[in-house]
């Protein structure tokens, strides 16, 4: 179900708003929302906030058998959903279109960019490998979901700890985390989504962050997908307003600019985390 | 004075010419059940919240806050159209279901001489009809004078959500919030109870301010108090 279209009055005073450089929550138009990051007592479970938009992501664990075309490699499987909660516009049961696009982006950005090294989730070749499985719950709408959702999953890896594991012989023994702390997982590299919203007149300059509102109004969208170290991930644009190479140039070292802030911030968080809990080392 | 109530609780409410106000209903209990006569119905709340009475206790209601909106009837409300159906509009207004606006119900409209609405457009109507089975019927004249009186289109400005508690602050004339505004520029204000405002002011700065300042109050928000929305405004350039 398509949510509804904002109202004339809406419509009009956010353009008009937009060609004077004024947004509603008296950002400026390139200032993204102040992310938070909640962890609680699991390992691997984290609550993203971008201003009211609310998104929980959560890792879990299990051994199985890998398929035989893969012998030598983890599986990682992510499941996201948006339910009623986030918003009425979302319908149960059939996905909107804001859910294909989440879920696409985050396959290929958790997934398909290798940001978990799956050979480090292998246990015994061709028989016991760690399959990890990402839900993702998203909470609140409150525009930008899907930084949100990106955030929360890469912060999930980072946070979950896996148990440790003992290969002797034949036998696999699967330490709990009692006797020996689990280990964290192999991550090569922290993506983050930035994401980008275009109106129809020229003189309504791109906002970064967009909020409910100028969601619904953005007559296209541009998320980029990047790490600390300049390196991009994803470029999603998938149809909208046409925009010049140099300013999609221009965006993308703004992107450049978010991301490495974001990585200082969720270092610090994780660290923050860590030192409260109680993680002893044998 | 007041209790904190939850859904659900019998409230111990009883008087000859007892009126139940919002969240409270009475349980209509079998008669005849061979106990006695039982001349007063069981009341019980229906929504969480305190629980006030006035001084003779013939009035009783339950006072909570919530965003979601359940319609009754005679209150105004901000909707937005979202369709036609033969003569009628469906409007939104935040409740359950859509409500049903005749293409009549406007003062001085004739089968020739209908106002022209389009989808999307805001109004400030009156709900006529409101029953938990049925969907909302609403009107844009006021019910015994037949004249607009406010009710009817709303063109340009800008409609905000809020708590349905601050749209209740908002309506009460002592509330300092809409005062201390209008002192600063002029301003054209519309409250609906179903937690919508319209807002209508010169420059855009303007209505940002005011859209901020409600958020800010708003007692889901953090209910800023007088002084510091004076210095919000301040930050403001206002």
């Amino acid at each position: 179900m398509r949510p509804p279209s904002p109202s004339i009055p809406e419509k009009e005073f956010v353009y008009e708003a937009l060609k004077q450089s004024l947004r509603l929550d008296g950002r400026n138009h390139l200032d993204a929302r102040t992310p938070t990051l909640d962890f609680r007592q699991d390992l691997g479970w984290v609550e993203c906030g971008y201003g009211k938009t609310r998104v929980i992501a959560h890792v879990e664990a299990k051994m199985t058998k890998p398929p035989p075309e893969r012998p030598l490699e983890g599986i990682i499987t992510i499941h996201s959903e948006i339910s009623p909660m986030a918003s009425v516009d979302y319908e149960p049961g059939r996905p909107s279109e804001e859910e294909v696009t989440i879920t696409r982006m985050l396959d290929k950005i958790l997934r398909r960019s290798d940001a978990i090294d799956k050979e480090s989730l292998c246990v015994v070749a061709g028989q016991r490998v760690w399959h990890l499985r990402l839900t993702v719950h998203c909470l609140a709408d409150a525009g930008n979901m899907l930084d949100c959702a990106c955030l929360a999953g890469i912060v999930a890896f980072k946070h979950f700890r896996k148990p440790e594991v003992e290969v002797i012989g034949d036998e696999v023994i699967v330490h709990s985390p009692l006797e020996r702390s689990p280990v964290p997982l192999a991550i090569h590299h922290m993506p983050f989504c930035v994401t980008f919203a275009f109106f129809p007149d020229p003189s309504m300059r791109p906002v970064l962050d967009p909020s409910l509102l100028e969601q619904r109004l953005s007559t296209g969208q541009m998320s980029i997908a990047l790490n600390a170290q300049r390196e991009i991930c994803v470029l999603q644009k998938a149809g909208g307003v046409p925009i010049a190479a140099e300013e999609v140039l221009r965006l993308i070292d703004i992107a450049v600019t978010v991301a490495k802030d974001l990585d200082k911030f969720v270092e610090k968080r994780l660290q923050e985390d860590l030192g409260s809990r109680k993680i002893e080392v044998m | 004075m007041s209790s904190f109530v939850m859904p659900g609780e019998r409230v111990p409410a009883q008087h000859v010419n007892l009126k139940l106000g919002p969240g409270l209903s009475e349980l209509s209990v079998a008669r005849g059940s061979g106990k006695g006569p039982v001349s007063h119905q069981p009341v019980v709340a229906t929504r969480a919240g305190l629980l006030n009475h006035s001084s003779n206790r013939s009035k009783w209601w339950v006072e909570g806050n919530s965003r979601r909106y359940v319609p009754a009837a005679q209150e105004s409300v901000i909707g937005v159209v979202s369709g036609r159906s033969g003569e009628n509009w469906r409007v939104d207004i935040g409740a359950a279901h859509p409500a049903s606006l005749d293409g009549l119900a406007f003062e001085g409209a004739t089968k020739r001489n209908r106002p022209n609405l389009k989808v999307g457009s805001v109004l400030y109507a009156r709900v006529s009809l409101a029953h938990k089975d049925m969907e909302p019927e609403l009107e844009c004249f006021d019910a015994q004078t037949r004249k607009a009186d406010g009710f009817g289109e709303l063109k340009g400005g800008f409609v905000t959500h809020c708590s349905l508690q601050m749209s209740r602050l908002l309506l009460d004339p002592k509330h300092f919030l809409l005062p201390l505004l209008g002192s600063r520029f002029p301003l054209d204000v519309a409250v609906g109870v179903n937690g919508r405002i319209w807002i209508s002011t010169k420059e855009v700065k303007q209505t940002i301010a005011v859209v901020r300042c409600v958020e800010a109050v708003d007692p889901d928000g953090g209910g800023m108090d007088e002084t510091r929305v004076k210095k919000f405004l301040g930050e403001m350039e206002l």
